[in-house]
């Protein structure tokens, strides 16, 4: 993704900010974002966003709010067994070093996961070697979902139709498991 | 399949081939970030590693009944930076492949598959397709990603769902995106209003040739910002829909201009018809608003006897880059002006 200002850099730094239960994002390079003291690009403005008293470090560390600010010092020094990455290395750049990193710093990821796309749980595409069981918890994750849904926009007759959906699914979840079991 | 044939308008799908509702909606793209699970991403890859995973996707490829015959393999370390500028004003690669050195891009002949590998993550696949085809496009793209990885073992967490370079992709690592034609909604200044209306959705619209009142051509392109904790479905739906409005409304408003707006409008547009079939000199930016008025004229039948497709085409085919390539001379700014201007003038003169 290139920075919004400049569309020359990649955008590292990359802020989301709710206000009146609206969610706004910015994607900056960190020169633009420093030249403007994140102050913000064109068309926020008119969101009604409060630009006063932003700065990156400020940016940063509201990223990480329900986290102790020890827990952030402790973070900095934290490196990935795989690929020597830092925590620090990560926040200055926007990006991890691999896949293992997801791992080593699993304490940050919830609310910086949260903070860029409200949500902390994968719902979308199961690869097939990861198995069966996975996609249809998945599948019944979903429709759990859209069933509460219909409940609260009073589609009764859709609800119990996602409904019947969910126990089929259970039910072959389970018979998948005694399969195994007496493999 | 050199970079001649790439340059072949007829060859490329998107712009050559009507799609549904390509009179505005002028492409729809899906692309997928996967990576390779273990091994460091892109930016800190060393070079042995990042060959082995094109060579191996390419492979898998390769192997393949349908796509096998039909994909050619360009690395970024082999191609002159005129054809690097030039496959990314045809939107088969991004501005941050062609700067990597161990990067290498796959493209199918139709040119609606491309692969990039080693760009920020291992691989970034895309699909591109004409018209509103987002749905096409995600179930084509489904197929390469099974194909993928059936052989690869992509990085992939049960909680977050596949693992990407940078966390803004994680999840479905899916960007949804269609490419727009609105000039009318930026003549009547509403696309401030959809630009803040649509980022409720999570979606985000940005110009292809600039932003805001400056974006180049009235082009915009609407994509998904959130991949996290919806499903690829849901995703593809909710910018389907959102584009559906917003072409709904692009059309409403040609449809019942009157009166002295709709007499401003013609005039504006005929001029830009008689600029473009008469100037010797035109820049690739003033070119690509005149395009644009010619396009709407056609659209809504104020030009006559001119192929529409002519005008989608003309906005990949006056790049600085696709000029340079097409006269196969190495040619000053000027030059390229005229040879622009040339090349115009033989595309819509009747």
């Amino acid at each position: 993704m290139l920075c919004e200002e400049c569309q020359m850099r990649p955008a590292t730094i990359h802020i989301t900010k709710i206000v009146n239960n609206e969610k706004f994002q910015v994607h900056l390079c960190e020169v633009c974002a420093k030249q403007k003291h994140i102050s913000l690009p064109t068309g926020f403005s008119v969101l009604g966003f409060d630009d006063a008293g932003f700065s990156v470090g400020k940016l940063l560390s509201s990223f990480f709010e329900p986290t102790e600010q020890s827990l952030t010092n402790a973070m900095d020094n934290a490196k990935c067994n795989r690929c020597g990455l830092s925590f620090d290395n990560f926040i200055q750049t926007g990006r991890f070093g691999c896949s293992q990193c997801y791992n080593t710093f699993k304490d940050q990821m919830n609310p910086l996961l949260r903070r860029i796309h409200g949500k902390t749980y994968h719902v979308g595409k199961v690869p097939r070697r990861t198995g069966g069981q996975l996609r249809i918890q998945h599948e019944i994750n979903r429709l759990k979902g859209e069933l509460q849904e219909a409940i609260n926009a009073e589609e009764y007759e859709r609800a119990a139709v996602i409904r019947d959906k969910i126990k089929q699914l259970e039910q072959s979840k389970n018979a998948e498991n005694k399969d195994k079991d007496t493999e | 399949m050199g970079i001649e044939n790439l340059m072949e308008p007829s060859n490329i799908k998107w712009i050559s081939s009507p799609g549904p509702d390509s009179d505005i909606v002028i492409s729809s793209r899906v692309r997928l970030a996967r990576n390779i699970n273990d091994i460091p991403f892109p930016h800190l890859l060393p070079e042995q590693e990042a060959k082995t995973i094109i060579k191996n996707v390419h492979e898998t490829l390769r192997a393949d009944a349908n796509l096998g015959q039909n994909i050619e393999l360009y690395n970024m370390a082999e191609l002159p930076e005129e054809h690097k500028i030039l496959l990314s004003e045809m939107h088969l690669i991004s501005p941050d492949l062609a700067s990597s050195k161990n990067g290498a891009v796959i493209v199918n002949q139709d040119e609606t598959i491309s692969i990039m590998i080693n760009e920020e993550d291992h691989l970034r696949i895309q699909v591109m397709l004409p018209g509103l085809q987002l749905d096409e496009a995600f179930k084509e793209i489904d197929k390469i990603d099974d194909l993928l990885e059936a052989k690869l073992d992509f990085a992939f967490d049960e909680k977050i769902g596949y693992l990407t370079a940078c966390p803004t992709n994680v999840g479905t690592g899916m960007r949804a995106s269609v490419m727009m034609h609105l000039p009318v909604l930026t003549m009547m200044d509403q696309m401030g209003q959809i630009f803040a209306t649509i980022s409720q959705v999570g979606l985000v619209v940005r110009g292809i040739y600039g932003e805001g009142s400056q974006a180049k051509g009235n082009l915009y392109q609407i994509s998904n910002q959130i991949t996290l904790g919806k499903s690829e479905e849901d995703i593809i739906q909710n910018v389907m829909g959102v584009t559906r409005q917003i072409l709904m409304s692009e059309r409403k408003i040609r449809e019942n201009l009157s009166g002295e707006a709709r007499v401003r409008l013609e005039d504006r547009i005929l001029r830009s018809y008689g600029i473009l079939t008469n100037a010797k000199i035109i820049s690739s930016q003033e070119a690509l608003a005149y395009i644009s008025d010619v396009k709407l004229g056609v659209d809504m039948g104020i030009i006559k006897d001119l192929e529409p497709l002519v005008l989608n085409s003309l906005f990949i085919t006056t790049g600085p880059a696709y000029i340079q390539g097409i006269s196969n001379t190495e040619m000053s700014p000027v030059e390229r002006d005229l040879y622009r201007a040339d090349f115009i003038r033989q595309k819509i003169r009747k």
